[in-house]
């Protein structure tokens, strides 16, 4: 390689650094919108692990669950579970993706965390209930348990009853066809 | 009507963009004389839309029109004026507008007084600037419209995030961006300069009074935005490596680098590749904070309004400028003949190794910002980067630069020894010492070599001068005629580098900061920092759009009364916020601090600090920021670029 050669690479380096830098941040705004990626996340020690066990009761009309129910299900097709709260804006705005989520076969069941089962009903009569079953934790221990920082967030739970996958924050549209294919 | 005059001057603004971009560019490449001649009218005409865009949504926030969806959004009527002006350059909208006016203004600047650069140089930097300014107005009008009306209007609008109602703050961005967006000047004379294939003395000459004035913007900027910190969000910090944070240090790094590098494309024609690039890159820097930040790929406490699907619009957009330049770059610049050579130790040597230092503290600072987001991305890692990387990264590249900042104005142009240089500087270095060795008495090793290298600086920055005007050596009458004769630049590089020298002080004294957190009872009395902190009493106000809780603190010296200081809490209804708002007294010497927390039964939470030095952070950016002014107003300087003789009117 003669000298002008390498000056013409080596002057071909700065652009191909940014080019590599643009492809990233292109892949990772490509993911945040589709829910695969998520600065934001601090992630979740339970990923991957056994769902830990639990036992809740039920917020009429529906049935309360424990995890042994949510086991059942989930080895007939993946269950996801999504903590939630009347008194929490974001799970206002998550109502409309779930209900799609519902519509489109997903085994949709709801943990309604710290809230009073009036004030849930309300809640879901006011802004639907796309819901198989719903439970209450009242006291936040099983929230705790799966290590949550916040409502909402949303579990996957598989088969043999692992924590498949884990959502910090409310179900967005365009992430639906993502969670459809996860329950497949 | 006011914000559809707006909406149409933007939309104008932007057509005369393109215009201006086309014209400016393809009449440059042709030689087209009345294209190239028609480009600065393009550029100010963009200026006027602009101005009467920014104007009318001025008009529209004081005059609470709340039909407007940005306005609702952030102001409300019990905002006070200030507010409301500055308002609509305090959140995404209205800053992308803001940002579109400033780089409005650089390019009315350039027509205004680039009258005697080459006509095919003006016409192709007036279209590179009505390049970007184009693309960013398309982003403004196709994403983030501030003049959006909502039906029906709401009767009040939703108030402001209390925590940048605050003076300091109103002024903060516009300074900020005009140091951001200047330095698309010299990006814009860059890429001109890739395109002409020719680059010389006068080019170095009239970029770097452009990227000077940008520099001195963005590092007033930077020490607004500290000092914000640092008494406003009440953590008692002034940096705290935030990514927005770092996303204005980036570009303040290789714009220093750019500033010092094109002196030696002035004086030595040498460096010509290496400047565009640093010109390339420090203008791509300050694009890419904004897009960092307002994607939301960053985990920030400066919330912007974070939108992924924005993001892919300004990722598009910095593709087409960065990419687009880069690719120019490769192609062109191999074609640059290079100029004078000089020995390794020279002045030359020594802007070298300022621009090697600055630009490795720079990547040091991009891979701590950039690491976890790709970490995440590549490893699926969830980590965090803090203070302790880039304080254990940054200062052993610092202490080199500090070292050779106040040593490289001694040495000569082409060829030079160090020996001459340490006789020159010989008393700085003594009284360096000197103060690092008293400074070791009483305190830890490192704040005690923070002081040295201060005193190092401030008195090795006016090395040169001393040495010029044979100070103590020849009869004071002779000294004061030679400082006269002396170049303004020589003053204005001592005072840019000595301010350097008062913030390294400043921080050094910040790191020997004492602080005490209690729960305190009306009438408790606290020792912090030599100091004796008396509570008296808190008690309920009530502000224009807030009410708070106000205590009175009395702060005594072995009896001497010192201040009474009134830390208080804002109860924000509307916006459901609470602030706190610090109680600063200061002597230039230190700060007394003090910050009012939760109250419960009776008793309230204080927080107490004494930062010695503390002020010097923030007055050592201004008197950098000063030094660069005054350098800017030189004779060589204003000969080169912003003439106003009107001889040469284009044909």
């Amino acid at each position: 390689m003669d000298a002008i050669a390498r000056r013409r690479l080596l002057l071909l380096a700065p652009l191909g650094v940014v080019a590599a830098g643009g492809a990233a941040f292109w892949a990772m705004l490509d993911r945040m919108q589709s829910g695969r990626f998520d600065p934001h996340d601090i992630g979740n020690p339970m990923l991957g692990k056994p769902m830990p066990s639990f036992n809740l009761p039920a917020v009429a009309p529906s049935q309360g669950f424990s995890s042994q129910d949510v086991r059942a299900a989930a080895a007939r097709k993946p269950v996801l579970l999504n903590f939630f709260a009347s008194w929490c804006v974001p799970c206002a705005a998550e109502a409309e993706s779930l209900a799609a989520l519902a519509g489109q076969g997903v085994q949709l069941w709801g943990i309604a965390y710290k809230d009073k089962p009036e004030k849930t009903r309300a809640f879901l009569d006011q802004y639907g209930n796309p819901y198989a079953r719903i439970a209450a934790d009242s006291t936040g221990s099983t929230f705790i348990d799966f290590g949550l920082y916040g409502v909402p967030e949303n579990f996957i739970i598989d088969a043999t009853g692992h924590i498949a996958w884990h959502l910090a924050g409310p179900v967005s549209e365009p992430m639906i066809p993502k969670i459809v294919s996860l329950q497949s | 009507m006011i914000p559809e005059l707006g909406h149409f001057a933007l939309a104008m603004a932007c057509a005369l963009a393109f215009a201006q971009a086309v014209i400016g560019l393809w009449g440059g490449h042709r030689r087209d004389m009345r294209l190239m001649s028609a480009a600065p009218g393009l550029a100010v005409g963009q200026l006027v839309a602009l101005g009467a865009a920014a104007l009318c949504l001025v008009l529209a926030a004081a005059n609470d029109d709340f039909s407007v969806v940005n306005i609702a959004e952030n102001s409300a009527i019990a905002k006070p004026l200030l507010y409301k002006i500055s308002g609509t350059w305090g959140n995404h909208e209205g800053s992308i507008l803001l940002w579109g006016l400033i780089l409005g203004i650089c390019g009315g600047l350039v027509a205004g007084f680039g009258r005697n650069l080459p006509s095919s140089l003006r016409a192709r930097v007036l279209g590179v600037l009505g390049g970007t300014s184009a693309g960013f107005l398309l982003f403004c009008l196709l994403t983030s419209n501030p003049f959006l009306r909502a039906f029906p209007a709401p009767p009040d609008g939703q108030g402001m995030n209390p925590l940048l109602q605050d003076p300091g703050l109103a002024f903060h961005p516009p300074v900020l961006y005009m140091g951001y967006v200047g330095f698309a000047v010299p990006f814009a004379f860059a890429v001109a300069a890739l395109l002409e294939g020719r680059i010389d003395a006068a080019w170095g000459r009239w970029v770097r009074p452009w990227a000077l004035v940008s520099w001195c913007f963005l590092t007033c900027g930077i020490a607004m935005g500290s000092w914000w910190a640092y008494y406003e969000l009440g953590w008692g910090g002034y940096w705290f490596w935030d990514p927005v944070e770092n996303a204005s240090l980036m570009p303040w790094l290789t714009g220093t680098a750019l500033v010092h590098s094109a002196i030696v494309v002035e004086k030595r024609e040498s460096l010509k590749i290496w400047t565009v690039l640093l010109a390339i890159g420090t203008f791509s820097l300050s694009l890419s904070g904004t897009f960092l930040v307002r994607s939301g790929i960053l985990n920030s406490v400066h919330a912007f309004a974070q939108d992924p699907a924005r993001g892919v619009f300004i990722l598009g957009l910095l593709g087409l400028v960065i990419g687009g330049s880069l690719l120019l770059f490769a192609l062109r610049a191999p074609l640059l003949k290079s100029g004078g050579v000089f020995a390794p130790v020279s002045r030359e040597g020594g802007l070298v190794l300022n621009n090697i230092l600055l630009c490795s503290i720079c990547s040091v600072v991009i891979v701590g910002t950039m690491y976890p987001p790709f970490a995440d991305l590549l490893a699926g890692q969830k980590i965090s980067v803090g203070a302790p990387f880039f304080n254990a990264t940054v200062l052993p590249l610092a202490i080199p630069l500090f070292v050779a900042m106040a040593m490289g104005p001694l040495l000569p142009w082409k060829r030079g020894r160090l020996g001459p240089v340490l006789a020159h500087a010989w008393w700085a270095a003594l009284a360096a010492c000197i103060v690092a060795g008293v400074c070791s008495i009483g305190m830890r090793v490192l704040p005690a070599l923070a002081f040295g290298a201060a005193a190092w600086i401030i008195l090795g920055s006016f090395a040169e001068v001393v040495e010029r005007t044979l100070l103590f050596r020849a009869p004071v009458a002779n000294s004061v005629r030679r400082a006269r004769g002396l170049p303004v630049a020589v003053l204005g590089a001592a005072i840019a580098h000595a301010g350097m020298g008062v913030t390294v002080a400043g921080i050094a004294g910040m790191s020997l900061s004492s602080n005490r957190i209690v729960e305190a009872h009306a009438g408790d009395r606290f020792s912090v920092g030599g100091y004796e902190w008396t509570l008296l009493s808190i008690d309920s106000e009530k502000g224009p759009n807030y009410d708070a809780r106000v205590a009175a603190i009395e702060v005594t010296q072995h009896g001497a009364p010192v201040a009474i200081m009134r830390p208080s809490r804002r109860d924000f209804a509307s916006q459901k916020q609470t602030t706190s708002d610090v109680a600063i007294r200061t002597n230039l010497m230190r700060d007394l601090y003090a910050v009012l927390g939760e109250e419960r039964d009776g008793s309230a939470v204080l927080r107490l600090h004494v930062n010695p030095l503390a002020p010097w952070i923030w007055l050592g950016g201004v008197i950098m920021a000063a030094g660069g002014a005054l350098s800017l107003a030189d004779r060589r300087l204003r000969v080169g670029a912003p003439s106003r003789i009107r001889n040469a009117v284009p044909a």
